[in-house]
């Protein structure tokens, strides 16, 4: 858990981050948002004080950050910069290794650690431990920037605009590859965006940041039905707002029961949003789809008028 | 070489025909210098003593009649490789073979004119040797180029040519050429010289290296200072040597004079002290300003993952931004190597030793042998040195960074 305590960071005249306290759950993904010069950037990292703050205070775990020197704290966390900033001269493996090697991990367990992390991200060990980042494309080099801020198992892992660099296509599938890593390393994750698609993608709770000052922090869905600002309502776009809405929940949290009903309509994946499947629906004039899970058997329908339902602000 | 008439660049332009093989211009320009040289000019000097001017002598006069003819059939083989060939190696191999024809030639004809037993009279190359020299050498150098070899391969040629050299000079055959007459008379102090002229440059590179490198990290991460620092060494760079080192003699004998423990550790007003102090003084400037513009160009998001993973800045900046400027750093060091070298010989002035006491003994005693002796090691210290360091450079850069 991360407690953040009325954190400000004043440069001169200008209040870059303005007396901004929040709290970030253990194991959860926040996504802060905001235009540039929002201070979303400034306010991450002072979480591992790579910009110290004015005043105010930062605890994880319930530990002051102040309470030791910085660069025995960011061992601690996690750290995932736009442009990956890899080391060029060092290959995959030493990047990688980078953490382990400054807290002094034996050279087995680092070499083990490693492997585990390039093939949780889907990068073959043995074909990429020897490369220089130069050789990767934009795509590799970011999961290794990600493989490197997780390899010392930290609790925490800050990432500011990870996936800026990479093409929408790639963007997606790193997008989804990180939660994935979340689910099963149990990170707590903090990340800084500009896009509020990626923010409402991956956050479990975000944060809209403007003018150095938190805006409104809470569960996707809340900043859609109740923005607690105009600006918020504008990022979170009030001609689609409901679409958006839709996109928050999948088709296997909506599904009705089968209540014996046999397959009716199209069938679609639980995983699917039902922004998804109403597309679906509409694209096929369809009244009703089947909910199928991986293996493809029905675990419930859905209809029209409760996708609609689903999509009216409460 | 002595039908230099299908060399005119006009018909290599006229003739574009399908027949033709094309005509390397540089070729055709250093097979104009040579012949000019060869025909035109005296190859040898024959001196009755080593201060009077000499008597010239061409190829023809100095060399039995069969000998000048496979020496110009040779030059002129070597020609039609320069003009016509676009084949690198094939020209590294005329031009090294046109070298060794011409040094075999000038050591025959000293061999040759030099009556026996006489230790006065002085065989010097003359005007044409050395416009040869350079014609050859440009072309094997042209050549070398051309074949983009690695750094690997470049140091190994120095190696091949410094060795080839040696040995040549250590089995005597040059002997009876006026330089090594020069050396034969002055071989322990050219190997004093040796010694110091390697000690001046090397070691003032060593005490500036030790200054500038802190002084241009200092810049870069104080760019406010950095204009200031970078052109108060600007003006040190800009006071001509002589001047420096003259500047250099009154506080030091000052020093000297007033400080006993300078003058017991070797401060004095002339001789190495100033010597080192001034070439120290111009190393300041590359250095400082290569080691600042190499950090610069570290990519900062690099700079800031490494913070931001916990190193300390002393260990980012030693195993992340010192590692990643190294080739721009070792430039400056490069040029500053190179450059000491040659400006130790100014050195000898002040008493500093190296080998410019040949080379300002020579002049002194209008001794022309003298001065080679002192110019030309001065000449392939510093060209090794550039050799060497730029394989360095090279092969760090290939370090994926």
């Amino acid at each position: 858990m991360i407690a953040i305590e009325s954190l400000t960071k004043r440069y001169g005249a200008t209040t870059a981050v303005d007396a901004v306290s929040m709290v970030m759950e253990r194991n959860s993904i926040t996504a802060i948002v905001g235009t540039s010069g929002s201070g979303k950037s400034t306010l991450l990292r002072m979480i591992n004080r790579l910009v110290e703050p004015t005043s105010g205070r930062v605890l994880i775990g319930g530990r002051d950050t102040e309470s030791e020197p910085a660069h025995r704290l960011r061992r601690r966390i996690g750290y995932v910069i736009q442009g990956h900033g890899l080391f060029p001269h060092r290959t995959v493996a030493e990047n990688v290794g980078t953490v382990p090697r400054l807290l002094g991990w034996e050279e087995s367990r680092i070499r083990a650690r490693t492997a585990q992390l390039l093939e949780a991200l889907q990068l073959d060990p043995a074909v990429y431990s020897g490369k220089y980042p130069h050789q990767l494309s934009g795509g590799q080099q970011q999961r290794v920037g990600v493989a490197r801020a997780l390899a010392a198992e930290p609790e925490v892992l800050l990432m500011d605009e990870p996936f800026g660099a990479l093409d929408p296509i790639i963007r997606e599938k790193a997008q989804d590859d990180l939660l994935d890593i979340q689910r099963r390393f149990g990170t707590t994750i903090v990340l800084v965006t500009h896009d509020i698609d990626e923010a409402f993608r991956l956050g479990d709770r975000v944060a809209v940041m403007s003018e150095g000052r938190l805006i409104q922090y809470d569960r996707p869905e809340v900043l859609v039905t109740s923005p607690a600002d105009p600006l918020v309502a504008r990022m979170t776009g009030s001609s689609e707002r409901a679409m958006r809405l839709l996109s928050l929940t999948t088709a296997g949290e909506a599904a009705l029961p089968l209540n014996g009903a046999g397959i009716e309509g199209p069938s679609v994946p639980a995983s699917a949003s039902l922004r998804e499947v109403l597309s679906e629906l509409l694209w096929r004039g369809s009244e009703c789809a089947t909910v199928i899970d991986a293996e493809g058997t029905p675990r419930g329908r859905l209809t029209l008028a409760a996708i609609l339902a689903r999509g009216r602000s409460r | 070489m002595s039908t230099p008439g299908y060399l005119l660049p006009r018909r290599a332009s006229a003739q574009e025909g399908p027949a033709l093989p094309r005509i390397d211009r540089l070729g055709a320009l250093l097979t104009l210098v040579g012949a000019a040289g060869l025909l035109l000019l005296p190859f040898v000097a024959f001196k009755a003593n080593r201060i009077l001017p000499g008597d010239p002598r061409g190829l023809a006069q100095v060399l039995p009649l069969w000998a000048a003819l496979g020496c110009q059939a040779t030059l002129a083989v070597v020609a039609a490789v320069a003009v016509l060939a676009a084949n690198a190696p094939l020209r590294l191999a005329a031009a090294v073979a046109g070298l060794v024809v011409i040094a075999l030639a000038l050591a025959a004809a000293a061999n040759g004119l030099t009556p026996p037993h006489n230790l006065i009279v002085r065989i010097a190359p003359g005007a044409g040797f050395w416009l040869l020299l350079a014609a050859l050498g440009l072309l094997a150098t042209d050549a070398i180029t051309r074949m983009r070899p690695g750094p690997g391969t470049r140091v190994l040629l120095l190696a091949v040519f410094l060795g080839g050299s040696g040995l040549a000079l250590a089995h005597g055959t040059f002997d009876d050429v006026s330089i090594m007459r020069e050396y034969a008379v002055n071989a322990s102090a050219f190997a004093v010289a040796a010694r110091q002229h390697i000690l001046l440059s090397v070691g003032s590179l060593g005490a500036a290296v030790v200054v500038a490198l802190p002084l241009g990290i200092f810049c870069h991460r104080v760019p406010r200072l950095r204009p200031g620092i970078l052109s108060a060494l600007n003006i040190i760079q800009t006071i001509p040597s002589i001047a420096l080192f003259g500047i250099l003699m009154a506080p030091l004998g000052a020093l000297a004079a007033h400080v006993p423990l300078a003058a017991a550790v070797g401060i004095r007003g002339i001789g190495a002290a100033p010597a080192v102090l001034a070439l120290f003084l111009y190393s300041l400037l590359p250095i400082v300003a290569n080691t600042a513009t190499g950090l610069k160009r570290v990519s900062p998001a690099t700079v800031e993952a490494a913070l931001g993973m916990g190193m300390t800045r002393w260990q980012t900046l030693m195993s992340v931004e010192i590692v990643l400027a190294l080739p721009v750093i070792l430039t400056g060091i490069r040029i500053v190597l190179v450059q000491n070298i040659g400006l130790v010989t100014v050195a000898a002035l002040i008493g500093g030793g190296g080998f410019g006491t040949f080379v300002f003994g020579g002049i002194g005693q209008a001794a022309t042998d003298l001065v080679l002796l002192g110019a030309i090691p001065t000449v392939v210290l510093a060209y090794s040195a550039a050799v060497l360091l730029d394989a360095l450079v090279e092969l760090l850069e290939h370090v994926p960074r």
